[in-house]
């Protein structure tokens, strides 16, 4: 049976073919679909569930793995740094069931702080690298990294990018495999599962001698193949790179890595010897190109392409024809110059979002704002402008607590969403306590991993499916045992409020913590009726701009005093949230009258 | 089989993406090696988004080059200038006339084209420009969410492909309780052109 899957789930369904049993992850785009299809799709075959933050959900694979359960971790890139710490203890111990690590690497930066190229961890972890070219390989490579885990006691990584995690073609179905073994009592084996100095001296060698019998398997392997054409150009690539180059050069002849790591030496040395010239195909990094050149072998890459963003097939084509590898020919299109000067559509907080009234409050206080991962990143862009770092994730606690350190002359803040905080804000809150800083931690809680698409954390009471019902931890209950003396809850929808607590938290001398709650309109789904401004109270101040909302334009009547247009509300964007019937100074905004009409 | 390259530009919330899935699925069913890539804005709402089409024998890249594209189906005017330059010159375009502006735009932070423009560069791009108020049309319909699929009628209008998988893709991709709406969009996009 055929169908068309995306990388992600096609991924999702070789888990399931290939007899996964424990799926984890921390959710990050462009890696996500992968968790929610298998609980989605394949919940009664495989335990899946969001993990606190990515090391949790590694350590938790490699404890199923050594059970003897094949387990699978899920990462977007940046996830792999947090991962990769427990990563490396599972390289030196190796594993009883596969265990297999997906990354989603994401060049072109659409969703992350970064382009890092995640294939060094391959090479630094000493471990098998698998990267598909399309859905099918996708789903097939699972079965293989299974096989390869298992085969050669090891973990395995598997490496997309966006476009292979987020494009779909067409995948032909198989069957889950029996061949699972039944669970017995724990290993007690510590001389293989116990990285203890003593152990891990002997386990290093194992580790070296692994990668090169895997290195001598991966010369004969079907998955690196040679696809010999014209002879005078040859390139060897890996990934989605491999369609790119089959449509920019259909008559080249092509080395195709399934295994980018470790490297197949003898057939890269083979078809470097069948051809003029060679070159390598790579985004981001010359990790390729620097290993087969250290070969001494000639090869062209990065000085055709450049390592910043994608390479689609356009750009391929267009730095190949300025190397003169592609005829000097014009291209085919663009046969119209794009028109310029086209408005954005920049990203936006959402319509009725509950971190709307914070930075707009931030905005008009001024403060120093160390930010974190999440929708409320927002507020770095206009009209709030309030969010001054932003780096990785839980990352804006531990700054504050430096620009206390570093004693700057004003009060300061930090922004962390409630899945933020849980994925690694705790350990910076208990030390800003222990250590006696002081700033006030904002723990803006909408209930939800929001802006990765609503997922769970260990915030709310449900799970990766919203009918398996979870325990549910209070964000006030963990702030206080973590040593907290000022803790203050308020109402997200309401300015006031806020601006009172946070006043009041900027007072204590100590460490603080304001929580702002408001459920995130995607997870309440209440939206109230729209509201309306009243042209007749509206003077065109252009005050309830300032909120950011996407529902808030210009109306067509202009105040005759300062001719400027007044404001509107788009009725079919408003979810009726109040924010700007706050702000607005001549109490022009308001909902609907109970009877239904409207000034 | 001649392969077809489609692109679908819309805005986040008309089911530019959902859209694309079933002119994917339609392509399988007719027989067709397809992909598919998306590329959606950072918003959840109201950010720029493009699906990427292919049918084909054989399909390598999940997008196509600029130049190469043969239907460009543009669910809002400012979206179809952004992806002008990816049509053939023997390209065609169906557009929906209906308006979005940006939040820049709404708020006079920025300017709109205008109407000359917007028809003046796509009969500069493209051999066959045809424009329709689908979300007129739609609501028409009692739902503003079918523009996409009554855009999808529309270009079935100038394929030839069988008409029962069009509407079983359609009926595999929208939820139950909206397919009957959905089929009356199709097949009132097909009188459109």
């Amino acid at each position: 049976m055929k169908a068309i899957l995306s990388g992600n789930e096609a991924i999702a369904r070789g888990a399931y073919e290939a007899g996964i049993r424990i799926a984890a992850g921390y959710p990050g785009t462009p890696s996500s679909e992968i968790i929610t299809t298998i609980a989605r799709q394949y919940g009664e075959e495989i335990y899946t569930e969001w993990s606190a933050n990515e090391k949790v959900a590694m350590d938790a694979a490699a404890g199923a793995a050594y059970s003897g359960r094949r387990a699978m971790v899920t990462t977007k890139q940046v996830g792999m740094n947090v991962l990769s710490d427990s990563l490396l203890y599972s390289v030196y111990t190796g594993i009883e069931a596969a265990l297999v690590v997906v990354t989603a690497d994401d060049p072109g930066l659409f969703s992350s702080q970064n382009e890092q190229d995640n294939r060094w961890y391959a090479r630094l972890a000493k471990i098998p690298l698998l990267e598909p070219a399309d859905s099918q390989e996708a789903k097939d490579f699972v079965a293989l990294a299974v096989e390869l885990s298992e085969r050669f006691d090891t973990p395995v990584l598997i490496r997309t990018v966006m476009r292979t995690s987020h494009s779909k073609s067409v995948v032909s179905l198989g069957e889950r495999r029996r061949t699972e073994k039944p669970i017995g009592p724990f290993p007690r084996n510590p001389a293989k599962y116990n990285c203890t100095a003593s152990n891990a001296r002997l386990m290093h060698p194992r580790v070296e001698k692994r990668l090169e019998e895997i290195a001598a398997y991966a010369e004969t392997a079907s998955f690196n193949r040679i696809e010999w054409k014209d002879r005078s150009l040859g390139i060897i690539t890996s990934g989605v790179l491999y369609c790119y180059a089959l449509d920019v050069f259909p008559q080249a002849s092509v080395l195709k890595l399934g295994m980018s790591h470790p490297l197949p030496r003898g057939l890269i040395r083979r078809f470097a010897e069948g051809v003029e010239k060679l070159i390598v195909l790579e985004e981001l990094d010359p990790v390729l190109e620097e290993q087969i050149r250290a070969m001494g072998i000639e090869v062209s890459g990065k000085e055709i392409f450049p390592p910043c963003l994608e390479l689609l097939p356009q750009d391929i084509r267009r730095y190949s024809i300025a190397a003169g590898l592609l005829e000097g020919e014009e291209p085919e299109g663009p046969h119209v110059e794009p028109v310029q000067d086209l408005p954005n559509r920049s990203p936006v907080f959402c319509p009725g979002c509950p971190h709307r009234s914070t930075f707009y409050l931030l905005r008009k206080m001024k403060l120093p704002v160390a930010g974190d991962i999440g929708c409320y990143n927002l507020g770095t862009l206009p009209p709030f402008e309030a969010q001054h770092t932003m780096g990785a994730m839980g990352a804006s606690i531990g700054v504050l607590h430096g620009m206390s350190l570093a004693g700057i002359p004003e009060q300061r803040v930090c922004t962390i969403g409630d899945s933020t905080f849980f994925h690694s804000g705790l350990a910076p809150l208990a030390n800003m306590v222990h250590n006696g800083s002081r700033g006030v931690v904002i723990l803006m809680d909408n209930g939800v991993t929001a802006m990765t698409g609503h997922q769970d954390h260990p915030g709310v009471d449900w799970s990766v499916l919203p009918e398996r019902r979870a325990r549910k931890l209070d964000l006030e209950v963990v702030v206080q045992a973590l040593g907290v003396k000022k803790v203050k809850v308020v109402d997200a929808f309401k300015i006031e409020e806020v601006e009172e607590g946070l006043k009041e938290c900027l007072e204590f001398d100590g460490p603080s913590v304001l929580i702002t709650r408001g459920e995130c309109i995607f997870v309440s789904r209440t939206a109230n009726p729209p509201y309306s401004v009243d042209l007749q109270k509206c003077i065109a101040c252009h005050t309830c701009f300032r909120v950011g909302c996407p529902a808030i334009g210009l109306a067509s009547e202009t105040h005759p005093k300062n001719r400027r247009f007044k404001s509107r509300i788009e009725a079919t964007l408003c979810n009726g949230c109040d924010i700007c019937r706050q702000v607005c100074p001549t109490g022009a905004i308001s909902p609907p009258a109970p009877s239904g009409g409207s000034a | 089989m001649k392969g077809i390259n489609f692109l679908i530009a819309g805005v986040g919330g008309q089911g530019t993406v959902l859209s694309g899935d079933i002119l994917a699925q339609v392509g399988m069913e007719a027989g067709y090696d397809v992909k598919k890539s998306d590329v959606l804005g950072l918003a959840i709402r109201s950010g720029s988004v493009v699906s990427h089409v292919r049918w084909g024998d054989k399909i390598n890249a999940p997008m196509s080059m600029p130049g190469q594209v043969d239907y460009l189906l543009a669910y809002e005017p400012l979206e179809s200038l952004r992806m002008a330059e990816f049509l053939r010159p023997d390209g065609t375009i169906l557009l929906n006339e209906y308006k979005m502006p940006p939040v820049a735009v709404a708020t006079g932070g920025a300017r709109y084209p205008t109407d000359e423009e917007i028809h003046r560069t796509l009969a500069a791009v493209a051999r066959s420009v045809y424009t329709f108020n689908a979300t007129a049309k739609a609501q028409e319909l009692g739902s503003v969410k079918v523009v996409n699929v009554l855009m999808l009628g529309a270009l079935s209008a100038l394929l030839e492909i069988e008409l029962r998988f069009w509407e079983e893709s359609i009926g595999l991709y929208v939820p139950d309780k909206s397919k009957a709406v959905n089929l009356k969009a199709f097949h009132a996009g097909r009188t459109l052109l």
